[in-house]
């Protein structure tokens, strides 16, 4: 507001200093700084110094409790890392987890996004009924999901029983644990998916539904040809927040499984979080969180420009 | 000819056939089973909350308690501090949300609406920034905070959670949206940029201002992981901790008791729900900007 012009352009300008001085102002209000200052800080010391620091760490060799003995042991730990069966193991579980998860999300909630689409009555009651999943603490969903699961007192193995199959220990079991917390997870997340679909499904325009039908198009034809084209940005929006989401599982498998039975739950973040907060093996761990960033920015860049090459436009 | 397309379209788009009451019909019975299988955990929470010790475990299991009875509610009080673990979330929820409306809407007008060098620049960083997952930062998070002598406190609970990204975007658009007129005519008045933000840039955009209230109330109720990293001690815990340490049992031979797990979920849960259906409305349109904008 108050910013002066430089005096070496005082001299040079015909239209004398006030004018310069308002486009100055304009054009650089210095007050802008003071606005995002507080943000800027909180970011520095909450994000950019961590985000450096936890660099540095990956390359020492650093136990958590004090700083001496603090080493820098180069790529010690990217190497030691490369043969880390538990590392890979939870890495393992993680894509396992993702593969499942994502593709089977995006489908339901569309299916169910779709059905809500056809200005049925009641539309918002579902709606809000949908998305009580999303809302709810995974904590307490952990502890519902225990119990409905439960292989003996469960409603779960209930209804298996009265279709006369017999009850499974879902997350007592290796074979069916990472599935049992991708199902979970599903019906956690699939309200929020729903109504991102349900936005895209909106801004298409009734008119090529009419063009289509006109044209003699079957139900499935038109949403073959015309929904799920123009869905793609949205498509491409979940697939990327859904890989970056599942690789970042951490509360459900902390309360439900610990990891177990036998790893095969045992995901990367809780990889991460029993080696920095359980072993305080903080260098090693920090190295283990740059390579988890390293495949999650791999994943949306990979997505990015599979999205280019196919011509979409997208808001990244 | 404009009337016979007309007539067309509703002929063809609109009749209601028996293949469309068919396929409505099919649509309500998708909503309904999709309903069940997303609300029966809710009722099955509750129900089970109100059972009387001995009657959970019952075969097969029952959907709605026998007869109510409210002592599992008293005796998870008796037995752990849940009345604290309340105080605590709620006063780490507000004091999050408070920072959060200020600092995010202070960022916000200056990216939305002052012109000064780096704007833009700095702008696409924070967005970047975004990318960046939690566990990355989390580890010498933990260390700064934990040299700063705030684990075990409140503000080690709430200051990292102040500001958001994810806030100074929604904000931003929303302030993008108030013509630029406003300013002027506030400026010709005499004000500065900072009554114009506080007197006429955030009564305008309650809408905005309330979905961020929304996601950070929500954010915040419902975090384990920083909780879990810094309230250490028994007195500092959030109800999502105390429920979590609750439910984790020693060893397997321990049995878990249902109905105060139950009640324990009730309680962590009732606020989030209360907030949620009164103010769905912002809490979708903010989830559907974050889609539609990426």
């Amino acid at each position: 507001m108050s910013a002066q012009a430089p005096h070496w352009f005082e001299s040079i300008t015909t239209h004398g200093p006030r004018l310069w001085q308002r486009f100055w102002s304009r054009s650089n209000e210095r007050v802008g700084y003071l606005f995002i200052l507080p943000s800027l800080i909180h970011m520095a010391v909450f994000l950019l110094i961590p985000l450096v620091f936890s660099l540095v760490l990956s390359f020492t060799n650093w136990q958590g409790v004090t700083f001496q003995g603090l080493e820098w042991v180069g790529l010690d730990n990217y190497d030691f890392l490369m043969g880390d069966r538990r590392f890979w193991n939870a890495m393992g579980n993680s894509a396992k987890y993702t593969l499942m998860a994502v593709p089977l999300g995006m489908l339901v909630s569309l299916a169910i996004a779709v059905v809500l689409n056809q200005k049925l009555k009641g539309v918002y009651l579902f709606r809000t009924l949908f998305f009580m999943p999303v809302i709810s603490s995974w904590v307490a969903v952990a502890v519902i999901w225990v119990t409905l699961l439960d292989p003996t007192s469960g409603i779960v193995n209930y209804l298996l029983d009265l279709i006369g199959l017999p009850p499974v220990n879902f997350l007592g079991d290796p074979n069916t644990a990472l599935p049992a917390l991708v199902m979970i997870a599903v019906w956690k997340g699939a309200g929020f998916q729903m109504v991102i679909w349900l936005a895209g499904l909106q801004a298409i325009p009734e008119a090529l539904y009419d063009a289509a039908a006109i044209d003699g198009a079957s139900w499935w034809q038109s949403f073959r040809n015309v929904t799920l084209p123009l869905l793609a940005p949205t498509t491409f929006f979940l697939a990327v927040t859904g890989v970056i989401g599942s690789f970042q599982v951490f509360t459900s498998v902390y309360v439900m499984t610990k990891g177990g039975p036998l790893g095969s739950t045992d995901v990367v973040v809780h990889r991460i979080y029993q080696r920095a907060f359980q072993n305080f093996d903080m260098g090693y761990a920090s190295a283990q969180s740059w390579v988890l960033f390293g495949i999650i920015f791999a994943a949306t860049l990979l997505q990015l420009w599979v999205n280019r090459r196919r011509g979409q436009e997208i808001l990244f | 000819m404009e009337q016979d397309r007309h007539e067309y379209h509703v002929a063809y788009v609109g009749a209601d056939t028996p293949a469309r009451r068919l396929l409505r019909l099919l649509g309500y019975a998708v909503l309904v089973l999709v309903t069940i299988v997303m609300v029966v955990p809710f009722i099955w929470m509750v129900s089970t909350s109100l059972k009387p010790p001995g009657s959970e475990f019952a075969w097969p299991p029952e959907l709605f308690p026998r007869e109510i009875y409210f002592g599992n509610y008293t005796e998870l009080f008796t037995l752990l501090p849940f009345g604290q673990y309340f105080v605590n979330t709620a006063f780490i929820t507000v004091a999050t949300l408070v920072g959060q409306l200020i600092i995010c809407s202070m960022a916000a007008y200056g990216f939305a609406r002052l012109h000064f060098i780096g704007r833009d620049t700095i702008f696409i960083f924070y967005l970047a920034t975004m990318m960046i997952p939690f566990q990355v930062t989390l580890i010498p998070l933990f260390l700064i905070v934990n040299n700063l002598g705030w684990v075990n406190t409140y503000v080690g609970l709430i200051v990292p959670g102040i500001s958001s990204v994810f806030g100074i975007f929604l904000l931003r658009q929303s302030f993008l949206s108030v013509p630029e007129d406003y300013r002027d005519a506030a400026r010709v008045e005499g004000a500065n940029e900072f009554r114009i933000y506080a007197q006429i840039f955030m009564p305008l955009n309650g809408p905005a201002l309330a979905t961020l209230a929304v996601f950070s109330f929500m954010g915040t109720w419902t975090d384990l992981l920083w909780p879990l990293l810094i309230a250490r001690d028994q007195p500092m815990r959030t109800l999502e901790l105390g429920l979590a340490y609750y439910s984790l049992r020693p060893n397997a031979y321990v049995q878990p008791n249902w109905p105060l797990l139950m009640a324990g979920a009730v309680i962590v849960m009732t606020p989030v729900l209360i907030v949620y259906f009164f103010a769905q409305r912002y809490f979708i349109a903010g989830i559907s900007l974050s889609g539609v904008k990426g």
